[in-house]
């Protein structure tokens, strides 16, 4: 589904990304760890198509599609969504009208008529309940007055709104409490098909507990320096990122 | 001959046309020797440093137009706000239009500022109220120097008005170029609740001028809402001044939407005379090309525990120029004022300006008063949060800019004038907004 190949990408003439190179298949979850400034923010807005960044070299593929030259929106319609590690404040865009734009929008992408509202009302229902997100709550303006927890809560609601293909969730476990982090990770397993994928970026092994990864990365100076399985996770948590980054430098 | 002299040398014909024995004469004759003397301001006054009147007032104006035009009601539709069933005042190149207006009432008056000059048993109330809050400038002076037509309202004690009042203003161009001076008097009466919605709006494509006056009394818990929608073409220009005295408990709201228009001028003054009373000025400008707007506004706390609410939000594109000037004075007797004031800009375009300015004179020590002007951009993370959920770029924009005016609409009373005016900013946004509102 997404095939990244040596990717380079900086800000500002500084080069944040050096060669990395992922493949993910339909049904599978990786989890990217690594130390602060490793670069796991930026290959997640960099795949999501932040036009601050600039692909140097190499190539992001989705379906055999290279999406390099593709707007944000344009990768959005096409299955990618991206859970912000700092959701975005919007005063005065209540979040459901916030998400009948969105998705009336990928459907006019996709050459299809605006969602009838009775689905519409039905679709925000069901996806409220699975997130346990008060009625009143979808009223107010989109990440305005939110707490950490129900910023990430609602992340995970417009992901399960929107249905990606692949999901990338960035940090979503920072800032929550053991009950939020039960419910958004609750969320995401039950969005789970073998027909999309997830990429979960985080620092702790915490999530991982509840969102089972198939494959772990460790991000390091803007490389994948080790892959491993589930268990490479543990040992992080243990032994920190110290002997990773000392074998990278090796 | 320039268009100070022509008005000068035309004030003795008018007088003599609608009556030397009229009683406002000695006021209108004052009031001609007060624009004599000031002429039209400058950008050597200060507060009219940012705007410049020379490009509006080259034309050759017809101050009295000649011919009474016809305009039928299904073509001129869309400037009303006709979902809702209304009192209607309209008039057409200055003159009043019985056709078009409905204003079959009962218990108020809703009429003529020509009946209320000159029947007798409104002499009261002309000699009561006409000219006391409207100050002695030179635009001011120069329209009650010309006074003549208008709307003239006066809402009696304990009424709630069963309907909105609208007053609108057509010029339809058969003169090569217009000047019109309309002259409305509102007197709302205790424990009186009314709606006002005042538009100015020319059918022509030959430029237009309206140097408009509005006083408006609130007396003992009035309620007064009242909206101005300023969407003219851009060969139109409008200076609008409106005064406003209120008295105690008395809650007045003026929402000014502008978008349209050569050179708008607002000169928005309220007096609060009287106890807890609250003041609402709220505006959104949506401006192009190379139109001028230019908020001019006054909160004068005379007395203690009173409040003023004013938020302005101005979106500027192309080479559009926007001016806010608030003045807040608080005088040494008003303890417990709270004053609020908020300027919040964005610029559309790198050859967009605005220049805001509070300006706060406060003589009493127990108050709140707070002021903020902002100018900025679109802010790029929300922009990129949003197009990473599929809504593509200008829609997102849209949206954005939408949201950043949207809490001036909130406090609109009147849901078919929200509606009207989301569709206008959707329009001039160019974004379809997915959503009713």
């Amino acid at each position: 589904m997404l095939k990244i190949k040596n990717l380079h990408a900086s800000v500002e003439d500084k080069a944040i990304l050096r060669g990395i190179n992922l493949e993910v298949k339909p049904g599978e979850v990786h989890a990217i760890m690594g130390p602060n400034g490793s670069g796991k923010s930026t290959l997640a807005s960099v795949i999501a198509g932040k036009e601050e960044y600039e692909v140097t070299e190499g190539e992001i593929l989705l379906y055999e599609e290279n999406i390099d030259e593709l707007a944000a929106e344009e990768r959005a319609h096409k299955g990618i969504f991206l859970s912000f590690q700092y959701p975005v404040e919007i005063p005065g865009v209540s979040v459901t009208n916030f998400m009948k734009t969105a998705i009336n929008e990928t459907r006019k992408a996709k050459g299809l008529e605006d969602m009838p509202a009775n689905e519409m009302l039905k679709l925000i229902r069901e996806k409220s309940e699975l997130l346990e997100i008060d009625r009143k709550f979808l009223s107010r303006s989109l990440n305005e007055g939110f707490s950490g927890g129900e910023k990430k809560r609602n992340e995970i609601f417009q992901m399960a709104m929107l249905e990606p293909k692949l999901a990338i969730l960035d940090e979503t476990d920072s800032g929550l409490d053991i009950d939020a982090l039960r419910i958004v990770a609750n969320g995401v397993n039950k969005l789970k098909s073998k027909d999309n994928a997830v990429i979960v970026i985080t620092h702790y092994q915490r999530l991982l507990d509840y969102i089972v990864p198939d494959f772990v990365h460790v991000l390091h100076n803007g490389r994948i320096v080790k892959s491993g399985t589930k268990e490479l996770a543990h040992e992080l948590e243990e032994k920190g990122y110290d002997w990773i980054k000392e074998e990278a430098n090796a | 001959m320039e268009l100070k002299e022509k008005l000068i040398s035309s004030f003795l014909a008018f007088e003599n046309r609608v009556d030397i024995d009229s009683p406002v004469h000695d006021v209108r004759s004052e009031a001609i020797k007060i624009f004599e003397t000031q002429g039209f301001p400058t950008k050597k006054d200060e507060a009219w440093k940012y705007t410049s009147l020379n490009s509006i007032l080259k034309h050759d104006y017809s101050v009295f137009p000649k011919n009474e035009n016809r305009i039928e009601y299904n073509d001129v539709k869309k400037y009303f706000i006709h979902e809702i069933d209304s009192y209607k005042i309209v008039f057409i190149d200055g003159k009043y239009s019985s056709h078009l207006s409905q204003t079959t009432h009962d218990g108020l008056d809703v009429c003529l500022m020509s009946a209320a000059l000159n029947k007798p048993k409104y002499q009261l109330i002309i000699k009561n109220y006409f000219n006391k809050i409207a100050t002695k400038d030179s635009l001011t002076s120069l329209n009650t120097a010309f006074s003549q037509e208008g709307a003239y309202i006066q809402i009696p004690k304990n009424k709630i008005v069963d309907k909105p009042i609208q007053i609108i203003h057509f010029s339809t161009g058969d003169e090569s170029a217009l000047m019109q001076q309309p002259r409305n008097l509102i007197v709302v009466n205790e424990n009186s609740h009314v709606q006002i919605i005042e538009r100015h709006q020319s059918l022509t494509e030959n430029p237009v001028l309206t140097n408009s006056v509005t006083e408006i009394f609130a007396n003992k818990r009035a309620i007064v809402d009242y909206y101005k929608v300023q969407n003219d073409n851009e060969k139109a220009s409008l200076i609008d001044n409106t005064f406003i005295n209120q008295k105690q408990e008395s809650h007045c709201s003026v929402h000014t939407f502008t978008f349209g228009g050569k050179l708008t001028r607002n000169n928005l003054n309220f007096y609060q005379n009287g106890e807890r009373i609250d003041s609402t000025l709220k505006g959104v400008t949506i401006i192009g090309n190379k139109q001028h707007v230019d908020h001019n506004t006054l909160v004068h706390h005379i007395e203690p525990n009173c409040e003023s609410h004013q938020d302005y939000k101005g979106i500027f594109n192309d080479s559009s120029t926007g001016v806010f000037n608030g003045k807040v004075v608080v005088n040494k007797e008003a303890q417990k004022t709270n004053a609020f004031q908020a300027n919040n800009n964005i610029l559309v375009s790198d050859k967009a300006s605005i220049n805001t300015k509070p300006q706060l004179e406060i003589f009493a020590d127990d108050v709140k008063c707070s002021h903020g002007c902002t100018i900025g951009q679109l802010d790029e993370s929300a922009m990129f949060y949003m197009r990473s959920r599929g809504i593509p770029e200008k829609e997102a924009k849209g949206l954005l800019m939408y949201a950043f005016s949207n809490n001036v609409l909130s406090s609109v009373k009147i849901p078919e004038i929200k509606q009207r005016i989301t569709k206008i900013i959707a329009t001039k946004l160019g974004v379809n907004i997915g959503f009713d509102l």
